[in-house]
């Protein structure tokens, strides 16, 4: 992939987080800081199919910009064709066990098992 | 007969201040026999005019005649004599003694290229680069014909990149770039700023050849808009906004 493709997701990541992020904080709010991280508000969000969408997305968004952003920083640190390689292909890894964790945590809690 | 008794003494309003002397402060380094750099002072008187480069020569023709040094022109043409003065990268040539207002003069060579000996370093990298960008008109109209004519541009057009076409290589915005620092593939601002010089040109056909050069890995993107670079331009030229503009184009901003 070109890198200008690249940093157009990067750019384009980074816009979409910053408006649903915004979204999330004004929905927390609503019900206060300390209320929403109790125990049963965190599952009732997870199990609010539209809000859990959004987090989703969030997860999706965030992981995609951090990862490529540590990537970068990365490439800049040290040269090499197999050190580029194993970092590009590194943080491809482990932006999808990051989705996958999280979309998991959120498929649980809906299919009751949580 | 009248006899001149003496001769009449030329009024002036200016009293000629006795000559002042600076610290020559010159870092020596030669990498095939020191193990590291040391630094070397010299005592040398200088006038308002007095440049860098005139107490570095100063100092090699009456002090030490080990002291490597580049330049050529002595008026800020060929980019010869960059270097590090008082800890920003200039060109001796054409920094005055007076304007750094202070009595130590530092100079090192440029950061971010290797050093040959003392404040000579290797441009093989900067030339490379400046090369991958292909620092010339592509067009199919260049080659010389009988009825070629001449390729005609509006004062707009030309006002779009003359300010980059200004660039002498001297390497001082790379050795202030601190990607340069980090990144040794980094293709650098002045090749950057280059590469728009020649896309923004309305001669040019090889805009989508040099944007996919500069559009890698190492390219254009690596690029954190520092500035540092068109700080230290002793021409003008600013790289950071060159780079800008080139990221317009890559982005889908600029045609």
């Amino acid at each position: 992939m070109r890198e200008s493709v690249i940093m157009k997701i990067h750019y384009g990541t980074a816009l979409a987080a910053v408006a649903l992020v915004a979204v999330h904080v004004l929905f927390r709010l609503t019900q206060g800081f300390v209320d929403s991280l109790t125990y049963e508000s965190v599952i009732a969000n997870y199990r609010f199919l539209p809000y859990a969408g959004m987090l989703e997305i969030i997860l999706i968004l965030l992981s995609i910009h951090g990862f490529n952003g540590l990537r970068v920083i990365l490439l800049e640190l040290k040269q090499g064709r197999s050190y580029e390689k194993a970092v590009s292909y590194g943080c491809i890894a482990a932006m999808i066990a990051i989705i996958a964790y999280g979309s998991r945590t959120i498929f649980m809690t809906n299919m009751g098992m949580v | 007969m009248a006899t001149i008794l003496s001769t009449p003494k030329e009024k002036t309003t200016s009293v000629i201040s006795p000559s002042k002397k600076v610290t020559l402060r010159v870092a020596k380094y030669n990498p095939k026999t020191d193990p590291k750099k040391k630094w070397v002072n010299y005592q040398i008187p200088y006038e308002k005019w007095t440049t860098v480069l005139d107490v570095l020569l100063e100092a090699k023709n009456h002090l030490d005649h080990s002291i490597g040094i580049r330049y050529s022109c002595r008026q800020a043409s060929c980019g010869s004599c960059g270097m590090i003065i008082n800890g920003k990268p200039r060109l001796a040539c054409f920094t005055k003694i007076t304007e750094l207002d202070t009595t130590m003069v530092t100079v090192e060579p440029m950061k971010n290229f290797p050093i040959i000996r003392d404040l000579v370093v290797g441009f093989d990298r900067l030339f490379k680069t400046h090369k991958r960008i292909k620092p010339y008109i592509i067009s199919e109209d260049s080659e010389i014909t009988t009825k070629t004519t001449e390729l005609l541009q509006t004062p707009k057009e030309v006002n779009n990149y003359i300010q980059f076409a200004n660039c002498i290589k001297c390497g001082l915005c790379n050795s202030a770039c601190p990607t340069m620092a980090t990144d040794s593939l980094f293709i650098g601002p002045q090749a950057l700023a280059q590469a728009y010089r020649y896309v923004a040109d309305t001669r040019d056909k090889g805009k989508d050849d040099r944007l996919k050069i500069i559009d890698e890995s190492h390219g254009i993107w690596r690029c954190h808009f520092a500035g540092s670079c068109s700080q230290v331009c002793p021409k003008g030229v600013d790289p950071a906004m060159g780079i800008q503009l080139l990221r317009g184009y890559l982005l889908g901003f600029r045609s």
